[in-house]
Formats: structure tokens, sequence, C-alpha cells
């Protein structure tokens, strides 16, 4: 038998629909092949080898696909590059420290305007760091990450069957908007097992990039670039793209909130950090602490409306994340003093559990005397 | 009458912005030949990466990408895996192929990878002024080894093609100059060749082209040519390096 790893034999046919038990970096890589994904380039880094191993298994010997282990994450992410530049979907994966080496290739794919999907999941840093679970990259993903003046969109799931939805919309936004697309996943999710319904197939035709180069048959030919000598050039490249990230910030933001219609105190949370803090809100709420969660499942766009909606009737807010407060920030932008924020967050790869964060916010519930609802 | 002469149909009718006495335009001259004489027009594909020839998209008449400094191989990687029909050609200079870019460089011939590398080595950074490159002569003065470059601080010009000729998917490597109409045939004769290696599916080509750049190397453009074959071929000599083409299995 060639050697595969278990978790891929686990995958059995791309016709059902039954759920499956699978690692969230196998099902990232299955949702992405449904999705479409004919490339894939990636280096080894820990936490997320499964899914290069995944895609090795499932993509180096399909028809029409490629898969590369480049020799750093640097020729990965210029692999993607060029796969995009020939029209193909095209994906790679990578922990923290490989992330910031990609970061040259990212700015590239954003200022040519070519789609590709780029997974982190992401460990403690900073520097070399450690392996476990953390979301110190928020302000790296969410502030385009490289040089120069662009976004990428951010997907944060929280779960292994969001984890393969979410990749299935990369894929989908990536060439809706022409643009590289973040899912910041973490160590834990990557790691973790749990079922998973793929509710995706393969589409049949992929959407036609107009703009890939393929040779110039019948056609003039084409250049995909954006340096030029001409900066009045560069400065409507950049109105044109801050102009499609507007478009986004209205259509694309989502995010979920859970239990938040008659909360007091809400917890503001995203990806794994917000699954602890559910744990957290339903034991608080068995007490009668009216908590609840608002978790953005897109970190940029920020959804910064729907918490300002709810600071019109929530006045305590907690914002909780594996790292020192980044998307923090983000929420203090939102709130604009409106309401009060507190911070805790456990950075460099500690997960904390619920009771922690249960004992975090319901210390600062009766600190502010909020109410406890009567049973 | 009969027509001896033209404008190849694969160059854009746009004039050179190159220096006086440059390599550039004379190699970009003889790849829109190439691309003319072996119908390549439709299904070439280059990859210019920063340098003075980055503007080649401007002048090359084929789909042009352009790509970041060094990454040239990884990005012909990924378009020749996606699009194995097309003719995926990089376009790089010496401080793009034979520094940043060397991982990038080495990896992809030693995968094989069927494309094929112009590589102009003209001992200096041209585009950012004239800084020393990996490939700066022994004694040679640049911007940033003002005293000339001296083995002991700042190490020895290294030679790309030799080292690229060690990896088994390298197929041919061939060694030209651009610096006298002899040599200027010649080099037309191996961008063929390397070419129909990668027509043919047999792997990495590179042609490395010693190229003038009398601007930075405070020359005029003769006194250039003759540096060439006086010095620089004596570091850089001339010639097929590597060619298993005519084999099925690489040494």
């Amino acid at each position: 038998m060639p050697y595969v790893q278990w978790y891929a034999l686990r995958w059995r046919s791309r016709c059902t629909v039954a759920k499956e038990l699978m690692y969230g970096n196998a099902a990232c890589g299955e949702a992405a092949i449904r999705a479409g994904c004919q490339c894939y380039f990636g280096y080894p880094i820990t936490p997320q080898n499964e899914l290069t191993e995944y895609m090795a298994a499932h993509l180096s010997r399909r028809k029409g696909c490629a898969f590369v282990q480049a020799e750093s994450e640097v020729a990965a992410i210029n692999m993607v590059y060029g796969a995009s530049v020939a029209g193909a979907r095209v994906m790679t994966s990578s922990s923290s420290p490989g992330i910031s080496l990609k970061q040259e290739g990212i700015s590239y794919l954003a200022a040519c305007q070519l789609p590709a999907v780029i997974v982190n999941m992401s460990r403690g840093g900073p520097g070399l760091g450690s392996i476990a679970a953390a979301q110190s990259d928020y302000f790296q993903a969410t502030r385009g990450g490289g040089h120069g003046d662009y976004r990428t969109i951010v997907l944060a799931p929280s779960s292994v069957q969001e984890l393969a939805d979410l990749t299935h919309r990369a894929f989908d936004l990536a060439d809706k908007y022409l643009m590289p697309v973040i899912i910041l996943g973490d160590g834990m999710l990557g790691q973790m097992m749990e079922p998973v319904e793929f509710h995706h197939e393969a589409p049949d035709v992929l959407p036609v990039r107009e703009r890939a180069l393929r040779g110039a048959k019948g056609r003039p030919s084409r250049i995909i670039k954006t340096f030029t000598s001409k900066p009045a050039e560069l400065e409507e490249i950049n109105w044109s793209l801050h102009r499609r990230y507007q478009l986004i910030k209205k259509t694309e933001t989502s995010f979920e909130t859970y239990r938040t219609d008659d909360a007091e105190l809400v917890i503001v949370s995203f990806g794994i950090a917000a699954r602890i803090a559910k744990g957290a809100i339903n034991t608080a709420r068995a007490s009668g602490l009216k908590i609840g969660l608002l978790r953005p499942i897109t970190l940029w766009p920020f959804p910064s409306e729907a918490l300002e909606t709810l600071a019109q009737r929530v006045n305590q807010f907690l914002v909780f994340e594996m790292n020192m407060g980044q998307m923090l920030e983000d929420v203090q932008l939102a709130l604009c003093g409106k309401g009060e924020i507190a911070f805790y967050g456990r950075p460099g790869g500690v997960i904390p559990t619920p009771s922690e964060i249960l004992r975090v916010a319901s210390r600062l519930y009766y600190q502010k005397g909020l109410r406890i609802e009567k049973r | 009458m009969r027509k001896v002469f033209t404008r190849p149909r694969s160059l854009k009718k746009v004039a050179f912005h190159y220096c006086p006495g440059c390599g550039h335009s004379i190699v970009h001259r003889l790849l829109a030949e190439v691309f003319d004489e072996m119908d390549l027009q439709d299904k070439a594909i280059g990859i210019p990466p920063p340098g003075c020839s980055v503007f080649a998209y401007h002048y090359l008449d084929v789909d042009m990408a352009e790509s970041a400094h060094g990454r040239g191989a990884a990005v012909a990687t990924g378009i020749k895996r996606a699009c194995p029909e097309a003719i995926v050609f990089t376009y790089q200079g010496d401080g793009d192929l034979a520094a940043i870019g060397t991982a990038e460089t080495i990896h992809a011939a030693n995968r094989g990878e069927n494309f094929t590398a112009i590589f102009i080595n003209n001992a200096v950074y041209g585009m950012t002024g004239g800084q020393m490159a990996p490939t700066t002569l022994l004694s040679q003065k640049t911007t940033t080894s003002p005293f000339g470059r001296e083995a002991a601080i700042e190490g020895y010009p290294i030679r790309m093609s030799e080292i690229l000729a060690l990896v088994k998917g390298s197929v041919y490597i061939e060694r030209t100059a651009v610096n006298s109409p002899a040599n200027i045939r010649k080099t037309k004769k191996a961008i063929k060749k390397a070419f129909q290696t990668q027509i043919d599916g047999l792997g990495f080509s590179l042609v490395e082209i010693l190229s003038p750049c009398p601007t930075n190397w405070k020359m005029e453009p003769v006194e250039a040519w003759q540096w060439i074959d006086k010095v620089m071929s004596k570091e850089f000599p001339l010639g097929v390096i590597k060619d298993t083409t005519g084999r099925k299995d690489a040494d």
C-alpha cells in the first residue's frame, strides 16, 4: 500500500453526505478539493502538516491538478501566484512563522488582483514561538500583513464544520473579488477531530478568469503587473482596490450572535476562543448571569455595525482573545467609547478553559452590578 | 525584392528604454526572433522579475506576469504546473537568480521543472545603480565594493550555471555572451535549443548570457564588449555546461 496517512484514508467518497469524523486540517483540504482547488503548494510547519499531507494524498496524482512541496513558504506562495496567474483555483497553507514569510507573495497577489486561498493554522508567537494554538496573528491578517495599502478577506472558523464551509466560501470570495482570502484558524482547530459534513460538490465549471494568462492565442498579449514608474497610475490602482474593499465591507461582513437578545454583558471573541467562551456562557446562564456572545466570522471586514447596534442596549463588553489584545482595537474603534470594554487574553499558545472565562466574566458581571435573572 | 531584415512579430513597436550598449535589448530581440521562428508567440508566458528588465513586458508581445524579486522560478513553476501546455520562461538578472532567488532556482531545476530560464549576467545590480552582485568579479569596483571586490571580505563571484549543472533535474545549460555578432548568433542558437528542450518536455533549461552594462561598469560600450572577452569570460567561461537532451536518463 502506498504511504498514505491514516486520516487521509478516513475520507471515503466525495459523493456521500454522511458525517465523517475528521481532523480540521483534513476537512479543510477535502473542502478545498470539493471547491475545485486544482493546485496546492505548501511547506511543512506544525500545526498544519495534516493539511499539506491530505493535499499530497488527494491532489498530487489527480488529473489536471498539481501539488508541490516547495523549498520554502516564500517559494510556495509564489507558486500560488503563478498558478493564479494561469487561472487555477489555488491554495496554500502554513502556520504563523510561515505566514510571515508568505506576506511578500500575498502583497503581490493583492496588488495584481489575483485570487488565492491562504490558510493560517496559527500558533504562539512572536518568533519561533510555540506550536500550540494562539490567535496572535490577528493584526497581521486583518491589516494586510505585507507591504503596501491592501486588505485581505479574513475568515475565522470556530469548528471543523465551519472550517470546511468557510474553505468553500473562501474560494468563491477570492474569485468574486479577485483577491487573496485568508482563513485564520489555529493549531487547535487544525488538529482536533469533529464530525463534518460536506454540503458542496466540486463545481463542473470553474469561474472563468478574464485576465488569466495561458498564452495569447487568438487575442492580444496581456500583462499582469503592478510596477509602474508613474505614481499617479499606482494611485489609481490603490483607489480601485479601495472601492472594492468598501463594497466587501457592505456585502460580505458576517458574524454570529449567541444569546445576546437579553444580554447584560457581551463577550466578543473569535475562532476557537469564541467556542471556549460559549461554554462559559452556557454555565453562566444556568446561574442567571445574562451573558451573550458576538463572534465575528469575517475578521476583515470587521462587524463594526453589529457591535454598534448591540451597544445601543448593552453597556458592558468583554473582549476575550488568545493574544494580548489585538481584535480589542477593532472593538474599541467600532464602539467609539459607547460602551465599557474589558479585556482578557492568554497569549503564547495557552488555551484557557471555559471555567477560567466563566470566572473572569462573572467577576466582571458582579463588579459592575449587572442584573441577575431571577429563577 | 526579398526582405532580409524586419522587426520580429513578437516584438512590440516600442523604443527600448535601455542604456546605450546594454545587452538587454539584444537579448529581447533574440527572444522575439526565436518566438517567431518557433511559432511560440501565442503559447509563451514570460516572467520578468525586478531589475532593469522588469519592463520586458513593454517590449515582448507575449503574455507576461511580473514576479517578486528572485521568485521567478517559483512563479514559473506555478504557471507551468497549472498550464502545462504553455511555454514558460523567466528572464532574470544575476542579483535575482544568483542571490535572492538562489533557493527557488536550484529547487526548480532539481525538480526538473519544465521551463526555460534566461539568465542575464552583467556582474552588477543594474537597476538599483550598480551595486555589487554575487557575480561581481574579484577586484571589480561597484558602489558597494568601492575598493574592488576582495575575496576575504566580499567573497567570490558565484557560478550559478555550474552549480545548476550539478542537480539532476537540469537538462540543458549553456553560457553565451552578446558582445559580438558571432556570440549573438550563438546566443540565439542556445535560446532556441533551450525552448526546444522545454517543448520536448525534457526538464529545466537555462541560458546564461554575459551581457554588457556600460553605464554601471563606467565604460564605453565598445570597451564593455571587450571587457566581456578579456575579463568576464575568464571567470565565466562560455560554452555548453550541461546537455543531457539526447539522453533519456539524466546523469
